[in-house]
């Protein structure tokens, strides 16, 4: 008699341990979406923040629409570095600059292939202070697309910038880093995310 | 004493309800049990063997650092060392014994016949042998195992690592639905199979912190595994997630890891909490000072692990806003753990004390645990952090907490319970001779550690500058002493199981807990029929 009356309870029980179970692997699907999520919302937060220094991508400019501010000179310094296996020579034309809020300005870099194979090079920006990094607008990079060198070329590549005139007032001084590396193997399968960048 | 008739009575429902159910003779039983107290030993089991394994590796590299310069191993195997040390020691040793802990200890307290998945707890125990073996067996691979450190920050996980990376990936995912298959059965345990009368608030501490230990589980490994996705997907699908060529940002992944990984150091923790608060009022022969602020402080330090996982890469570059805010979460969360520390000391506080082998490792815990916690301070503060990052001291504090901390604490439940499981006691005198060779052996390893830290020497490396050649000769000796009285261990466990004396029902004195209402050993099926719940047994 006892028998079938505890057969019930158990299965009763087994159904709400079912439920349970089902309940918690919606919050570990939640969590495996939420670890996706992470990224695009890094991303926001990099933009937002300037942390990592990171740039935008390219900046549509209307020269008459903004007047440099002349009461206001900013340093620019500029360093190239290339990545460890990257076997390229990579300068810019000067070490920094000095410019007006504003004002549009542009620098050339250069870039050899010191190989005797065909290669291709891929730049990605910084910038510190890292609260500067958002008011630092390039309209034309080298770093928006892929470098292809013949073995032994050399390559001259004009990157063109303006400071933002809402730069906070106690940046006076910032620097722009490039780093290059080889995406020989690499670039065959991707489209490269700087160039993705939308302003 | 109507426990003890109420526990002689189930015994009797058993073997009239259950006299069909024989468990498999052989191989076949433990493969194709769904019983809790066999997946509990298996668990146990596993966790003991992956000690041994990665304590093998921590000698290999104490072997390598007794003297400055390279002696036995070459710099590449040493990585893949204290990687595998890492890894296994985290993943294999202290979560599954963990885990195998509340398997056999879970329903027995709450009073539940069983685990509520019983067919899922199989599956999550057998997953890990499999991820183990996976592990370990790239070690003997072309290329060797996983070299880049038990964080395998990308891009060294990535870029640079070696071939068989892929097969970690696989064994974090395997070791990841274990663990969440796992926390799924604890959780379901305890909110649907209570006995009548255990109320949330009744719970025993050990029972309270594996649920918030649980929950904890469910929320950071899915996060895990979107990691290793990510850079599965990077290695071999093209993508740049933390490929700074492709526009991708390695320190993203750190910045995930430890959204992951700060939880995860909890997770290896709060159980350790709930042992100890059980293993002291039983010795002190008083209850838990303070039990409600004992769970609210779990629930608290749970909840805090979430908002400070930027203190580990406080070098990494970031913002002034952030390092105080990752800083001042960090320090909140001495104010819970100091609580329980505080409620442990009060509930020793003119109790009558005796210091049998689970008590002085207790003890050790508290006391050790909390240097630990104050090593940790020293590291919250973030422009201190600059002159210890990756220094020996973050080994020293982290070794602190895990091994006389997690470790420790295992130790001691298995003392406390072992004559509970097998019916036998242990010889106590060779239990503190364990105990003392233990203490001793890890504060001679660990202790030098902070100093040769503090003074400069980097972690991770397989050679060091000559003014750390004592610190280092010092702990590897002390090394040894630890990682050989662990077969002491074994010893004693084996000892107690064949030829121990027989023990009572009750075990220890000042012992309370459905557990203890039991026969010893622990019939193979308990409280089919829900227990009373009495006023003694209940805590709080």
């Amino acid at each position: 008699m006892r028998k079938p009356a505890a057969d019930s309870t158990a299965i009763s029980l087994q159904q709400r341990n079912g439920k349970t179970a089902w309940q918690l692997a919606l919050i570990v699907v939640g969590m495996f979406g939420f670890g996706f999520a992470l990224v695009p919302l890094y991303d926001l937060l990099c933009e937002v923040t300037g942390l990592g220094g990171r740039t935008g991508g390219a900046y549509a400019y209307d020269p008459a629409t903004v007047q440099p501010d002349k009461s206001r000179l900013i340093q620019v310094n500029f360093t190239t570095n290339t990545n460890a296996g990257m076997p390229w020579e990579f300068w810019a034309e000067k070490g920094g600059v000095r410019v007006h809020p504003g004002e549009l300005r542009q620098m050339n870099f250069f870039v050899r292939n010191t190989t005797d194979r065909r290669m291709i090079g891929q730049a990605v920006p910084s910038v510190v202070p890292p609260s500067a990094a958002q008011y630092f607008h390039k309209t034309e990079c080298f770093c928006f697309e892929q470098q292809v060198l013949e073995p032994g070329e050399l390559l001259e590549m004009p990157m063109r910038f303006i400071i933002a005139k809402e730069l906070p007032k106690n940046v006076q001084t910032l620097s722009l880093s490039y780093e290059l590396f080889d995406v020989t193997n690499f670039a065959a399968r991707v489209s490269v995310a700087g160039s993705e960048g939308s302003e | 004493m109507s426990d003890i008739i109420l526990a002689g009575q189930d015994l009797d429902h058993d073997h009239d309800a259950h006299h069909e159910v024989v468990p498999d003779r052989g191989i076949a039983r433990w493969l194709l049990t769904t019983n809790h107290k066999d997946i509990g030993t298996l668990y146990l089991w596993f966790s003991f063997i992956m000690l041994l394994i990665g304590g093998t590796m921590a000698l290999v590299i104490r072997t390598e650092l007794f003297e400055p310069g390279l002696q036995f191993i070459e710099p590449a195997f040493f990585n893949q060392m204290t990687t595998n040390h890492g890894l296994i020691m985290v993943f294999g040793a202290i979560m599954p014994a963990f885990v195998g802990l509340a398997n056999w200890l879970v329903p027995m307290m709450v009073g539940a016949p069983d685990m509520a998945l019983p067919r899922m707890n199989n599956l999550s125990f057998w997953i890990l042998p499999l991820a183990f073996g996976l592990l370990i067996s790239t070690l003997f691979m072309e290329g060797g195992g996983p070299n880049f450190g038990w964080t395998f920050y990308a891009p060294l996980s990535t870029t640079y690592a070696p071939d068989t990376v892929t097969y970690f990936i696989l064994g974090i995912h395997m070791m990841g639905a274990s663990s969440i298959m796992g926390s799924i059965n604890i959780i379901a345990t305890i909110l649907n199979m209570r006995a009548p009368g255990m109320t949330l608030m009744k719970m025993p501490l050990f029972v309270w912190t594996w649920l918030i230990t649980a929950y904890l589980l469910l929320a950071v490994m899915p996060v895990l595994a979107g990691l290793v996705t990510m850079m599965l997907f990077d290695i071999h699908f093209g993508t740049s997630f933390f490929n700074a060529a492709g526009g991708g940002d390695p320190v993203m992944f750190q910045h995930i890891f430890w959204f992951f990984g700060h939880p995860e150091v909890y997770i290896m923790i709060l159980p350790a909490f709930g042992i100890i608060s059980q293993i002291i009022p039983t010795f002190a022969r008083k209850p838990l000072f303070g039990y409600d602020s004992m769970v609210y402080a779990t629930a608290s330090i749970a909840f805090l692990s979430f908002t400070v996982w930027a203190h580990h890469m406080f070098t990494v570059g970031m913002p002034l806003a952030g390092q105080l805010f990752f800083m001042y979460a960090t320090l909140l969360i001495a104010v819970p753990t100091g609580v329980k520390v505080f409620n442990w000391v009060s509930t020793m506080w003119r109790g009558a004390m005796t210091f049998e082998t689970p008590m002085l490792f207790a003890i050790a815990f508290v006391v050790l645990f909390t240097i630990g916690g104050f090593s940790g301070l020293m590291l919250a503060i973030a422009p201190a952090d600059y002159q210890y990052h990756d220094t020996y001291f973050v080994v020293a504090h982290f070794h602190y907490v895990l091994v006389p901390g997690s470790l420790f604490s295992i130790l001691a439940a298995v003392y406390y319970w072992l004559p509970k499981w097998c019916g036998r006691m242990y010889d106590e005198s060779l239990g503190k001779l364990h105990f003392w060779l233990s203490f001793v052996g890890v504060n001679v390893t660990f202790f030098p550690q902070h100093f040769s830290g503090l003074a400069g020497m980097p972690r991770r490396i397989p050679d060091y500058a000559l003014q750390f050649a004592d610190f280092n000769m010092v702990s590897s000796i002390g090394a040894y002493v630890f990682g050989f009285s662990q077969l002491l261990f074994l010893y004693v466990v084996i000892k107690a199981i064949k030829s121990g004396e027989p023990a009572t029902d009750r075990v220890w004195e000042g012992a309370h807990g459905l557990e203890w209402t039991l026969p010893s050993p622990a019939p193979y099926h308990t409280f089919t029929h829900p227990p009373r719940v009495t006023e003694i047994e209940a805590h709080s």
